[in-house]
């Protein structure tokens, strides 16, 4: 790097102070004293090793490092605290076994974490930054001699900077402190100051497209996408599993190439064992039952119960009134789905004959395009709808001699 | 030097009498002498042939490892043998068992630091940087542990798509706060004491490349008396906060077990029992490693019998802890007069799991009771068969915790045995490959031993105020 400033005439390596070699700790102590009150200021000991009770011959006054880390401390314990309060106790609440939202004792250990996490992180870098470090150059490292001040030297710098500096008085001062060589230091900073020219064009690169990944990601957050995320890592997207009418689906199951093994035989689910054929499947001496089983009295509240369940069950399709127009029906219509298969109206005659049990049956098990509802609807509640499908039908169909005198006045 | 001058043949430094102070280091050695000795080893020109086999060994086991990770991320963790009842299984116990490794390195640091036994001096930077290793173990199983790896920083609260946060109220969430805090400020206090030394190696380097290097490193470092002031007051605070960060790292650690209602685990004894057992396993490693160390690379004079010894005392008194807390747990067991507690302890000495409950026994209560025997603590091959003893003790234990008591719970329906597959013991393997291929570079490229700190302690050091530039006289 000299070689190819050293063209410039003003570019010349600076008179940068006095470097003073002494002989052991004790010598330095007794020259920085002289130093000091001499009365400079921009000077230092430099030693292998801290030496203990040199600092007031240098005249330094204990450092407030240890404020700043206390309060460092501190910050981390506040830091600790407000995160664990706000993501668990505000943010984003969720009960773990009935544990509080927000607990002291359950904080603490990582509250002391980063308490010391604060504290130490600090005190590693303010102390670097504190002492001018990390600086990789300095006009003390112009000097061969000073290469043993990591070793075993004891120096005394005093830098050109300072107010009572005099090359030759002050050279003076060191040799009568005891000095055993005394040296200029040269302060080439000036012309060591510029970067290489590869090396800033290395890094000025890097600054431009370190900006390329922001952009990337601030176009990604303020528009939105239609396509899928991009999954890095494919998760549980892929997961050998056996696909109903694949042909091939890259699982084998198990060695009877079923995906799911078999209940062990004569097991019986819970609530499943079917004794009472009349009340789980509507059937009497092999036949469609025609009446209600015996658990199902034919009652008011019976009734009652099964328009309720009918309304909720049966009505989007087949519409409240049983006519095949729920609103299922209607929507498909005004679609014009040409596939739509409309819901039976319930008053055909054909179904007006059927016993009970069929009804039953079509609940439980559905008929051609519709679905079955043995599995949401309890058989009691299949019963009820069976009955109060009864009363419907007969609601719609009924001569006028079946309603009672009074009312027959209603419905003219 | 007028007096002292003690070589490592003629004098013993391992006297117990206390009206004299033992030197704590030997031989001729004066400040630029420490300096050569130390920096020495990085300078050599040769590394020599016993290093380059031991560090071809670690290296393939290092290799070996992260081939089965890879094998582990790609197939799943079922390569394991863990399954229910024992979901942690080897995982969770190599990386207490490597947590706990690292304890000594901060204790020695860290803890005697505080309390000035300034023979730490000679061994701290070897300590050190075996707690940073052993702590890198540790993470590394937590870390592959979770299944899908590429989902662990879930373990940190990074604001996400999902809105969702981490469960601060579980021991496991405190466990990643404190070993990373342990791992990092850990990593710090090493980096923060090597400085000085780096910048010895920077300005003996010769080669242009290791003056870049080290001169990077050691940040510009130039002894200033005003640096050195903040620098010591810095490295005590430093002290000051990792003594606490220790005891609370494996504190924290023994609440993933305490925390939980598992017979066996929900002890209050814990905490203090893991802290006294990981001093006692990390003193062991130190041992281990500086028992060879010391003789490979020469440094008989500053790591002396003196120093050994002292970490022979510490392992017969944590030791004793040990075997204290053990016979503590049996008898709460009964004392509480809790069934399942009763049962499971009777299941660890006399269960299936018998012969790994009386290894650790015999391993970590009766071994280092030879150390009562000044022979045995002072010699160094000794030493070390009844540290490998122990360190072995100590892997046992963690695995009698963790792996006995969740085999058998309280519902015998689900009882298990669990046997680990060869990924497990390949991992185990692997895993002393990574510490020790790491610990074998360090050895190689960075000052062992911390050489500014051991000429403070040297008499020379010191500032005579009767007669200055005279050569100082007397104690160390
Ligand atoms: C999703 C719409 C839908 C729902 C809900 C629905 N059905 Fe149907 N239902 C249909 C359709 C469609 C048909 C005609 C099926 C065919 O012919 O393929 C049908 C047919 C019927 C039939 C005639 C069966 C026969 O023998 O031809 C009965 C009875 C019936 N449903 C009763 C019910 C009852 C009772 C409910 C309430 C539990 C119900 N349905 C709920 C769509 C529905």
């Amino acid at each position: 790097m000299h070689e190819t400033t050293s063209t410039s005439v003003d570019l010349k390596p600076k008179d940068g102070g006095l470097l003073a070699q002494f002989k052991n700790p004790t010598a330095l102590a007794a020259a920085c004293e002289k130093v000091r009150d001499a009365g400079y200021k921009k000077w230092d000991a430099h030693s292998p090793f801290p030496i203990h009770g040199l600092d007031p011959s240098v005249g330094i006054r204990p450092t407030r490092l240890p404020w700043l880390i206390f309060g460092a401390g501190i910050t981390g314990t506040s830091v600790a605290i407000l995160l664990q309060w706000w993501t668990n106790a505000v943010n984003y609440t969720f009960s773990i076994s009935g544990k509080p939202f927000f607990s002291l004792p359950a904080n603490i250990p990582i509250a002391f974490e980063l308490t010391v996490l604060f504290a130490a992180l600090t005190a590693f870098f303010a102390t670097l930054g504190r002492n001018g470090l990390p600086r990789l150059h300095h006009p003390l490292f112009n000097s061969e001699r000073f290469l043993r001040a990591t070793s075993d030297g004891f120096f005394i710098a005093i830098s050109s900077d300072d107010p009572g500096y005099r090359p030759d008085s002050t050279r003076a001062l060191l040799e009568a402190a005891g000095a055993e060589a005394v040296e200029h230091m040269e302060d080439d900073s000036q012309i060591n100051a510029k970067l290489p020219r590869p090396l800033t064009i290395v890094l000025v690169t890097a600054f431009v497209l370190g900006f390329i990944p922001l952009g990337v990601i601030a176009r990604a957050r303020t528009n939105t996408s239609p396509k899928p995320r991009i999954h890095v890592v494919p998760d549980m997207d892929s997961q050998p599993m056996f696909k109903a009418q694949a042909a091939f689906s890259g699982f084998s199951g198990f060695a009877d190439q079923r995906a799911m093994r078999q209940p062990v035989a004569g097991t019986v689910a819970m609530g499943d064992r079917h004794l009472d054929e009349h009340l789980t499947q509507g059937i009497v001496d092999g036949a469609f039952a025609t009446t209600l089983p015996s658990e199902i009295p034919m009652t008011r509240s019976t009734l009652e119960r099964g328009r309720q369940r009918f309304n909720i069950y049966c009505a989007p399709c087949h519409g409240e009134a049983g006519y095949g127009d729920g609103m299922v029906a209607q929507r498909a219509q005004a679609l014009g789905s040409p596939k739509w298969v409309p819901p039976t109206n319930l008053h055909e005659p054909r179904l007006r004959s059927q016993p009970f049990g069929q009804m039953f049956n079509t609940i439980t098990h559905g008929i051609r395009n519709m679905p079955a509802y043995g599995h949401a609807i309890p058989a009691k509640d299949r019963w009820a709808i069976a009955a109060y499908l009864g009363a419907l039908q007969l609601s719609q169909n009924a001569p006028l001699s079946a309603v009672p005198q009074e009312q027959r006045a209603a419905l003219k | 030097m007028t007096s002292t001058v003690y070589s490592d043949k003629e004098f013993d430094n391992t006297g117990a009498d206390p009206t004299a102070r033992a030197p704590l280091i030997l031989g001729d050695l004066d400040i630029q002498g420490v300096t050569d000795v130390v920096a020495g080893i990085p300078e050599q020109p040769r590394t020599s042939k016993a290093w380059w086999i031991a560090f071809g060994i670690s290296v393939s086991l290092a290799g070996m490892f992260g081939l089965l990770t890879a094998h582990l991320i790609y197939t799943g963790t079922g390569v394991w043998g863990n399954n229910i009842p024992v979901g942690w299984a080897w995982p969770i116990v190599n990386f207490v068992f490597w947590v706990g490794i690292g304890h000594a390195g901060t204790l020695i640091s860290a803890i005697l630091f505080l309390l000035r036994q300034r023979w730490r001096t000679s061994i701290n930077r070897f300590a050190e940087a075996m707690t940073v290793f052993a702590v890198i173990c540790a993470l590394i199983f937590p870390g592959i542990h979770v299944g899908r790896i590429w989902l662990a920083y879930w373990m940190f609260p990074v604001p996400n798509q999902m809105e969702m946060w981490p469960n601060f109220r579980s021991p496991l969430l405190w466990d990643v706060f404190a070993v990373g805090t342990y791992g990092l400020v850990s990593t710090l206090f090493w980096f923060f004491g090597m400085i000085p030394d780096l910048a010895t190696l920077r300005d003996r380097a010769t080669g242009c490349i290791r003056k870049a290097i080290y001169g990077a490193l050691a940040l510009g470092w130039n002894g200033s008396a005003r640096h050195w002031h903040r620098y010591e007051r810095t490295y005590l605070i430093l002290a000051a906060l990792a003594t606490p960060l220790v005891l609370s790292v494996h504190s924290v650690v023994s609440f993933d077990f305490a925390v939980a209602v598992l017979p066996g685990w929900h002890t209050t004894i814990f905490p203090p029992y893991f802290v006294a057992g990981a001093i006692f396993s990390g003193f062991a490693m130190v041992i281990t490693l500086a028992v060879p160390a010391r003789i490979i690379f020469g440094l008989e004079k500053l790591i002396t019998l003196r120093h050994l010894e002292n970490m022979a005392k510490v392992i017969l008194t944590t030791g004793s802890m040990v075997g204290y807390a053990y016979g503590m747990e049996f008898f709460i067991a009964w004392y509480s007069g809790n069934a399942t507690e009763g049962f499971t302890f009777k299941n660890r000495a006399f269960g299936p799991y018998a012969w790994a409950y009386w290894i650790m026994v015999s391993c970590n209560v009766i071994a280092p009771q030879l150390f009562w025997f000044k022979k045995i603590r002072s010699t160094p091959w000794l030493m070390l068969i009844v540290c490998i003893f122990v360190n072995i003790g100590m892997w046992f234990e963690r695995f009698v915790i963790t792996v006995t008591s969740l085999s058998r719970d309280f519902l015998p329906s689900a009882w298990g045995y669990y046997s680990p597959t060869l990924v497990d013991i390949g991992m185990l393997i692997g895993s002393f490959g990574i510490f020790f291929t790491l610990f074998l570079l360090f050895l190689r490229f960075v000052p062992v031993v911390a050489m500014a700190e051991v000429k403070a302690i040297m008499p020379e050091a010191h500032i005579h105020k009767s007669s200055h530039g005279e050569e100082p006289a007397h104690h160390a």
